[in-house]
């Protein structure tokens, strides 16, 4: 056992080997070279344009996520708007509506008043000209009973018989 | 041993752990039994090298005669590099002898082990990353590439983005390579037949050396030659450089050096341990001891072994990561921060 001990330490476990030191850089720098074109070219892309992918999918849905939020805002602003809009109009056409009616009776009113103020003033104007009339009149038949009193002016009583009776005959012609 | 041969074929413990019992009772000669036992508990466990050791045994020696060479010189064999692949009981490979311009660079078994490592993680990851090539980016992976893809991700995310920040992808093909060759090469050593190429220590410095270097032009880039001096001086007074230049210098290389010898340490040990469990039953020469403890202790220390094969791996890839993030960090916090921002 002992000398198989010796043996272990002496026997070349740690000898140099300059041909397999050779060979062995030479494959291993060979298998490297042809690994290299062959195999980690491609995989390496491969798992980078995948990672890429991925990640840009990722990117894409967070885009399309925060596209659908803003459209949906939109959406939502323009339908207040809308809303606001209709309201307004409504609002507006109310309003109008009621000027439309205030200023239409006031215009009414005001047709009526001043017809009923022409209306007045006609009759004043014909109350006026048939006063003009009568007072013409009156003043003839004050000139003919005058003519009348002058005629028969004889005797006192006769003249106030003459009146008397004129204006009674007057009266009785007016009524 | 012919008998014995067919169970090495099968090699399923259960069988084994009920064969025991049957070769004694059928009076195999005691010296013929704990050598026959004995291989076939070393396909049992499924031992990288065994069979090999085994073979060469049985070549020098002879099974037969029931005595062995000392189990050290046959771990040993087990454990080290050679020239020639044995497929025991089937024959051996005579592995063919380089020499070029007075080095020997001859293929020899962990060699061929790196290139079976290095041929599957080229098979794997060629289908893999056509596989790739071929897909958009809305297409799932499939199958292996779906399997190779947790891995890879796993590396690059939290392996190298994590240790070594903004610019990982210029290291990120160095360690995922790194990753997966060690782990196949690693894996490979437990397969029955196969060898430890990471358990030999040239394997993993010239790996430890490759990430040096990484390290080293990381530093100089992200520092410039004067950012990179000044790191050597660890900011002291210039009357302290005597002292602190030489000690960082001598801390540049501590790491490699820590990196070779962890995994290599680790991958060696793991087979040392299983071989000596199983060894303990030759010495004692018996079945009591061989079924109590070498093959449920070896079966454990195997489990574990896969369990380590993985951790190593990922060991050396975190800390060549560490590493060159160490190296490329800013000292300046302001810078820092800026950096990250920027990123």
């Amino acid at each position: 056992m002992l000398t198989s001990g010796i043996i272990l330490l002496s026997g070349g476990l740690l000898s140099p080997n300059p041909g397999l030191i050779f060979w062995t850089a030479v494959t291993f720098v060979l298998v490297l070279l042809i690994l290299k074109k062959l195999a980690w070219g491609p995989i390496i892309t491969a798992l980078e344009e995948r990672e890429k992918g991925i990640q840009s999918a990722i990117d894409r849905a967070h885009n399309a996520k925060d596209e659908a939020e803003s459209i949906l805002r939109k959406n939502r602003e323009t339908l207040a708007k809308a809303d606001a809009e209709a309201e307004r109009i409504i609002r507006e056409g109310k309003e109008y509506g009621e000027k439309l009616r205030s200023e239409m009776t006031e215009k009414a009113h005001e047709e009526a008043k001043k017809m009923i103020t022409s209306a007045k003033e006609e009759i004043e104007q014909e109350k006026l000209r048939a006063l003009d009339v009568l007072r013409n009149e009156v003043a003839d038949l004050a000139v003919m009973g005058a003519e009348k009193i002058i005629k028969s002016s004889l005797d006192a009583d006769m003249q106030k018989k003459i009146v008397d009776s004129m204006i009674q005959d007057l009266s009785s012609k007016r009524n | 041993m012919k008998p014995v041969i067919v169970k090495q074929a099968k090699a399923f413990l259960k069988v084994l752990a009920l064969a025991v019992p049957l070769l004694m009772s059928a009076g195999v000669p005691s010296s013929a039994a704990p050598a026959e036992v004995g291989s076939a508990m070393h396909d049992s466990a499924a031992v990288t090298a065994e069979a090999a050791g085994a073979h060469t045994e049985a070549a020098a020696h002879g099974a037969e005669a029931g005595h062995s060479e000392k189990p050290g010189d046959v771990i040993m064999h087990h454990i080290l590099d050679s020239n020639v692949f044995a497929f025991e009981p089937f024959g051996e490979v005579e592995l063919p002898k380089i020499v070029v311009g007075g080095f020997d660079i001859s293929i020899t078994k962990h060699v061929v082990m790196m290139w079976l490592a290095a041929a599957l993680v080229l098979i794997v990851f060629g289908a893999v990353g056509s596989q790739y090539a071929k897909m958009t980016s809305k297409d799932a992976p499939k199958g292996l590439a779906n399997a190779m893809e947790a891995l890879v991700d796993f590396i690059r995310l939290d392996v190298a983005k994590s240790n070594i920040g903004p610019g990982y992808e210029k290291h990120l093909p160095y360690l995922l390579t790194v990753f997966f060759f060690i782990l196949l090469c690693n894996v490979l050593g437990l397969v029955p037949y196969g060898a430890t190429a990471t358990g030999n220590v040239n394997v993993t410095l010239t790996l430890a050396v490759f990430t040096f270097f990484i390290t080293q032009v990381a530093s100089l880039k992200a520092h410039g030659l004067k950012g990179y001096a000044a790191h050597l001086t660890a900011g002291t007074h210039w009357s302290l450089w005597i002292i602190m230049i030489p000690i960082e210098i001598i801390g540049l290389f501590t790491k490699p050096f820590a990196l070779t010898v962890r995994l290599f340490a680790n991958m060696t040990a793991g087979h040392i341990v299983i071989l000596s469990l199983i060894f303990i039953s030759f010495i004692l020469k018996s079945y009591i001891v061989a079924v109590a403890v070498s093959v449920p202790f070896s079966i454990f220390i195997y489990l574990l072994e896969i369990f380590v094969a993985f951790l190593q791996a990922f060991i050396f890839t975190m800390l060549s990561a560490l590493f060159i993030g160490l190296a490329t960090a800013h000292d300046g916090h302001d810078e820092h921060e800026a950096g990250v921002a920027h990123h």
